[in-house]
C-alpha cells in the first residue's frame, strides 16, 4: 500500500437534504476500503479532529468528518460556529443522526468504498457515535468517553440531550468503548451500566477502561493527554476497525 | 467533558471584533474545553450579536480562578463607583 492521501473540504447532503461541509481524507491507491465518520466534539470542527480524520486515511480508511455546525454558515470560522450552535442549545439528536447518515452515504458512494462504514466520536461525539450506531445501518462504532449515554445532564441546563442507554437493544453493529478510570463523565459506574444493558440485549461490544487516565486522554493538545492510554487506545481502534471495516 | 452548560445573558453595550466595533446584545457564559487556551476546561465568555451572524463575537477563555477574580473585580468596581454614575444595577 502506498502512503499518498488526499485531504480536502467537501460538500455533501445531510439531514433533511441540507448541504453540509465536511473534511474528507482518503488514500489515493486502490481499494476497496472501509469508511469512518469522525464525529467532532462540542467545541467544533477543529484542527485536532481534522488531524484525527487524516490519521484514519493514513491507516487505509476513507474518512469523513462532517461539520455539524455547517448550518451556521460555510464562511463562519469553526469556533464562532460552535459558539453560535451552543448558544442555540446544541445539535438535536435527530439532526445528528441525519447528518451522520448523509456522511455514511457519501463514503459508500466513493469509488474505493467497500460499503462498510463505522463511526468514532470523542466526548460529546462519543455519545453521538453510540446514538448513530443505534439508529443507522453501520458496521462498527467507537465511543471514546462519551458522557450522558447513561445519566442525564444536571438539572437546569438548556442542552437537548438525554440518556441513550434505553437504545441498547437497537445497536446495529459492534461497539468499542474506550474510557478513563478517573473520568466522572462518564464515570466507571455509568460505563458498567451501559455494559450491562448491552450484555442483556445480546450485543457485541468490548469496553476498555484505562487506569491513570481521565476524560480526554486522546487530546494531545490538552493537559488531560495520557500517552500510554492514547497509544493503547489507538491500537485497539485500528484492531477493531480491521476486524469490522477493512477488506 | 463537554459540559453542555451555557448561561445566556441579554446585555447592552459594544464589543470590538475582527471587523471593528459592533453593538453586543447577548453574552454567553460556559465552562468547557477551550479552543485556544492550554487547559482542559476554561470559563468561556462570548459577547455576541446574533442578528449580525455568528462572526459578530468577542470571545475569551479564562482560567477558572482568573474568571472568578474578574467577576469579583467587576462587582467591586460597580459597587465602589461614585454615586450617580451607575444606574439600574
Amino acid at each position: 500500500m502506498g502512503d499518498a492521501m488526499r485531504a480536502e473540504t467537501i460538500r455533501f447532503e445531510g439531514h433533511d437534504g441540507d448541504e453540509l461541509e465536511g473534511y474528507l481524507a482518503q488514500p489515493l491507491d486502490g481499494g476497496p476500503r472501509g469508511g469512518v465518520v469522525v464525529i467532532h466534539h462540542m467545541p467544533g470542527y477543529d484542527e485536532a479532529t481534522k488531524e484525527i480524520t487524516r490519521r484514519f486515511a493514513a491507516h487505509g480508511y476513507l474518512a469523513l468528518c462532517p461539520n455539524l455546525y455547517s448550518r451556521e454558515g460555510f464562511e463562519v470560522s469553526p469556533d464562532d460556529a460552535a459558539a453560535a450552535a451552543r448558544a442555540k442549545g446544541g445539535i438535536p439528536d435527530d439532526q445528528l443522526v441525519g447528518d451522520v447518515a448523509g456522511a455514511a452515504v457519501h463514503l459508500r458512494s466513493l469509488p474505493g468504498s467497500n460499503g462498510r462504514v463505522g463511526t468514532i466520536g470523542y466526548c460529546s461525539g462519543g455519545r453521538q457515535s453510540f446514538l448513530a450506531a443505534c439508529s443507522l445501518p453501520l458496521q462498527a462504532a467507537v465511543d471514546c468517553y462519551g458522557a450522558f449515554v447513561v445519566g442525564s445532564p444536571p438539572e437546569g441546563l438548556a442542552m437537548r440531550v438525554g440518556p441513550l442507554v434505553h437504545l441498547a437493544p437497537q445497536l446495529a453493529c459492534p461497539l468499542l468503548g474506550l474510557f478513563g478510570a478517573e473520568d466522572q463523565y462518564p464515570s466507571p459506574g455509568q460505563t458498567a451500566e451501559l455494559e450491562r444493558a448491552l450484555a442483556a440485549a445480546g450485543k457485541e461490544y468490548e469496553f476498555h477502561t484505562c487506569e491513570g487516565a481521565g476524560h480526554g486522554f486522546f487530546a494531545t493538545d490538552r493537559p488531560s493527554y495520557r500517552p500510554e492510554a492514547a497509544t493503547e487506545g489507538w491500537a485497539r481502534i485500528f484492531d477493531f476497525y480491521a476486524r469490522h471495516l477493512a477488506g | 467533558m463537554c459540559t453542555y452548560q451555557t448561561q445566556t445573558v441579554p446585555v447592552r453595550g459594544s464589543g470590538k471584533g475582527p471587523q471593528g466595533w459592533f453593538p453586543v446584545t447577548d453574552a454567553t457564559v460556559y465552562l468547557d474545553h477551550p479552543v485556544h487556551a492550554p487547559a482542559d476546561h476554561t470559563l468561556n465568555l462570548d459577547f455576541l450579536n446574533p442578528g449580525r451572524g455568528p462572526s459578530a463575537r468577542v470571545a475569551v477563555e479564562l482560567d477558572p480562578a482568573a474568571a472568578r477574580a474578574l467577576a469579583e473585580a467587576i462587582l467591586s468596581t460597580l459597587d465602589s463607583a461614585p454615586a450617580g454614575l451607575v444606574r439600574g444595577t
